[in-house]
């Protein structure tokens, strides 16, 4: 059963062409990530699917109906914003009821709801203060709650935790992790964080510039990436793309590396110089200038105690590497 | 410590200027207050001196509270003033959110059109107006008045109230959206209680002028049953005397109205809600 299937939608601001033919569908209980850089259109997207905007074109079906003239409130979705957008006049009870009431549900229903909601964010202390009363932490959780008290059949979020501290953000993926199995709703997650999709995602939807670059399961973008774009963006540090510095490359490949698949071999093919150590205690990063003159990152687990200044052999097995042609795409190895 | 010193000298003059400029303003006020509490002799032989148990005198208020009807057009005054500012807050505010909050064909045009009203006073068409209020049979009604009013006050508000409409957080009013609320519902409680501070300067704005002018409800509405305040005060400045104790009487009167309606602006002015809205 989908939850959501969009059919080539496209959505224009004016002469400006924001979204680009985009198709994909999204399963019941799916967690589902938008990610791609500022710009590409990922809020765009979710606010075509919540209503917000109107497609200029193509079919968005949500359950079994095609909602594309169905007003927000009536589409069975909820959305959290980046900015909370909690009503700042009404107290966090109220913040959290005012769409049920709407609605017209029975005073009887909308607080089973509202306490069943704030007992799992932990809110119930909160209940009757207002929104400027709480810390930013807390104002996310509002947000989360005022979605969930509609039980809606696909949650929106659009970079839920981009205003939360580290520490913070850590936590409420947890949450949103441990929401998602409790309520196992389908849910739509958008982000630029690629820690968050990594971590979040049972499936992963890579935009540019508006169109869809590969979707699949994070492992699956991981390992196989489509194209250059999409091997760049995902993995952290990310991946190395070296023209010049290893032997046998046809002109204009390029060969990309992840930083953990590089080691120090005395009998490696690449050599520079390294120019720079972050030591992370279980990790050690070493930036590297080959001697053709292109920069690369290594990964090396553990302690390491190579220094700047040292030269150094590096060695990596072919079969973890990719290469990608002049159009960045890969090009998959023949025998496989 | 160099630094909160300076501060503090800077805090010092900040207060010395507003004080000075406060004084200044209030000054004129301070003394129609005083000599309408005078006998006129006092008024002419020392106008800045207090009324004492030899000037004092309440001659100029029971002189206006003798000419009758002065309630009636202290109550005219009020009618026209505050209907005024309602339907300037609320049309213009209306028009400021449609111009702000939706993308139709013509949308900076009409924003143009309706900031036109700023440049050009509205006083150009006294005839027109005139004309138009005979034709139609409203010379002589304080909807005449109300009307004028409200066509001048209404440019200026739909250019500050489209500004700060713009600036409300477009999650918040889409979280409204999502949560069903109806785009009126979204103006009325979500949109209008955070630009609150823009009403109130709209408002004070407007107040002023309105329950000050002269010039309209001569022209429009000379008769006695819809004379304003401002209007009805006339009859004590004559060509040859003038009645000055009744005249500084009324005015003091006419002073506390629009500062009780500033007082309960400028409140709205301070409290701000936004905080906590959105990030
Ligand atoms: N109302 C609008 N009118 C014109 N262009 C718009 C409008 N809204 C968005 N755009 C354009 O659409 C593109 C995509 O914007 P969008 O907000 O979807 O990006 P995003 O992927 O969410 O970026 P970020 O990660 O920074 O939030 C941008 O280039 C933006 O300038
Ligand atoms: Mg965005």
């Amino acid at each position: 059963m989908t939850a959501l299937k969009l059919e080539n939608v496209n959505k224009s601001f004016g002469p400006v062409h924001v979204l680009k033919d985009i198709s994909l569908t999204v399963e019941k209980g799916e967690f589902v990530v938008f990610v791609g850089p500022s710009g590409c259109g990922k809020s765009t997207l979710l606010r075509v699917i919540a209503g917000l905007e109107d497609a200029s074109s193509g079919t968005i079906t949500i359950g079994d109906d095609v909602v594309n003239a169905v007003p927000p409130a009536k589409r069975g979705i909820a959305m959290v914003f980046q900015s909370y957008a909690l009503y700042p006049h009404l107290s966090v009870k109220d913040n959290m009821s005012l769409g049920l009431k709407q609605e017209g549900q029975p005073k009887s229903v909308i607080a089973e709801r509202v306490s069943k909601a704030s007992k799992m964010l932990e809110l119930e202390q909160y209940l009757p203060r207002r929104p400027a009363e709480l810390s930013g932490g807390q104002r996310q959780r509002v947000a989360i709650g005022r979605a969930i008290v509609r039980e809606p059949k696909l949650f929106l979020f659009d970079e839920p935790l981009s205003n939360l501290d580290a520490a913070l953000r850590m936590n409420t993926r947890v949450e949103i992790a441990a929401l998602h199995r409790t309520l196992s709703a389908s849910m739509i997650y958008v982000t630029h964080d690629q820690i968050e999709a990594m971590t979040l995602a049972d499936k992963i939807v890579v935009l540019r510039d508006g169109r869809v670059e590969q979707v699949g399961s994070p492992m699956d973008l991981y390992n196989n990436p489509a194209n250059r774009f999409v091997a760049g963006f995902l993995g952290s540090p990310s991946m190395n793309f070296l023209e010049r510095s290893v032997p046998g490359l046809a002109a204009g490949q390029t060969l990309g590396i992840r930083p953990e698949h590089l080691a120090l071999r005395a009998d490696g093919q690449i050599s520079g110089e390294v120019t720079h150590v972050e030591r992370l205690g279980g990790d050690t990063n070493l930036l590297v200038s080959t001697d053709q003159g292109e920069i690369l990152t290594v990964r090396l687990f553990g302690q390491n105690d190579t220094d700047v200044g040292a030269h150094i052999q590096l060695g990596f097995d072919p079969e973890m590497a990719f290469r990608f042609d002049q159009s960045d795409n890969r090009i998959l190895p023949l025998a496989a | 410590m160099n630094m909160t010193r300076r501060t503090s000298g800077t805090t010092i003059a900040a207060h010395a200027v507003l004080i000075g400029y406060t004084l200044i303003a209030l000054f004129p006020v301070f003394v129609i207050l005083i000599n309408s509490f005078k006998t006129r002799k006092a008024i002419f032989r020392e106008p800045l001196a207090l009324p004492d148990a030899d000037s004092f005198s309440m001659i100029g208020y029971e002189t206006v509270m003798k000419q009758g009807d002065f309630f009636l057009y202290f109550q005219n005054s009020m009618i026209v003033t505050i209907v005024s500012l309602t339907l300037i807050l609320l049309f213009g505010a209306m028009a400021a959110y449609a111009l702000a909050e939706y993308r139709f064909k013509g949308n900076t045009l009409m924003g143009l059109y309706l900031a036109l009203g700023i440049m050009i006073p509205i006083r150009i068409g006294t005839v027109a107006i005139l004309e138009m209020m005979v034709s139609s049979g409203l010379v002589n009604t304080l909807t005449a008045l109300i009307l004028v009013y409200t066509a001048q006050g209404l440019p200026l508000a739909v250019f500050i109230l489209s500004t700060f409409m713009k600036g409300v957080s477009d999650d918040l009013k889409n979280a409204g959206r999502i949560d069903g609320l109806s785009e009126y519902k979204i103006f009325f409680r979500l949109v209008l209680p955070l630009v609150r501070p823009a009403m109130a300067t709209v408002a004070v704005f407007n107040m002023i002028p309105i329950w000050n002018d002269l010039w309209f409800p001569l022209i429009l509405a000379p008769a006695e049953e819809v004379k304003t305040l401002t209007l009805g005060s006339q009859v004590f400045i004559g060509q040859f005397v003038t009645d000055w104790n009744a005249v500084l009487s009324a005015l003091s009167m006419a002073i506390l109205p629009v500062m009780i309606l500033y007082v309960i602006f400028s409140r709205q002015l301070i409290r701000g809600i936004t905080s906590g809205a959105v990030k």
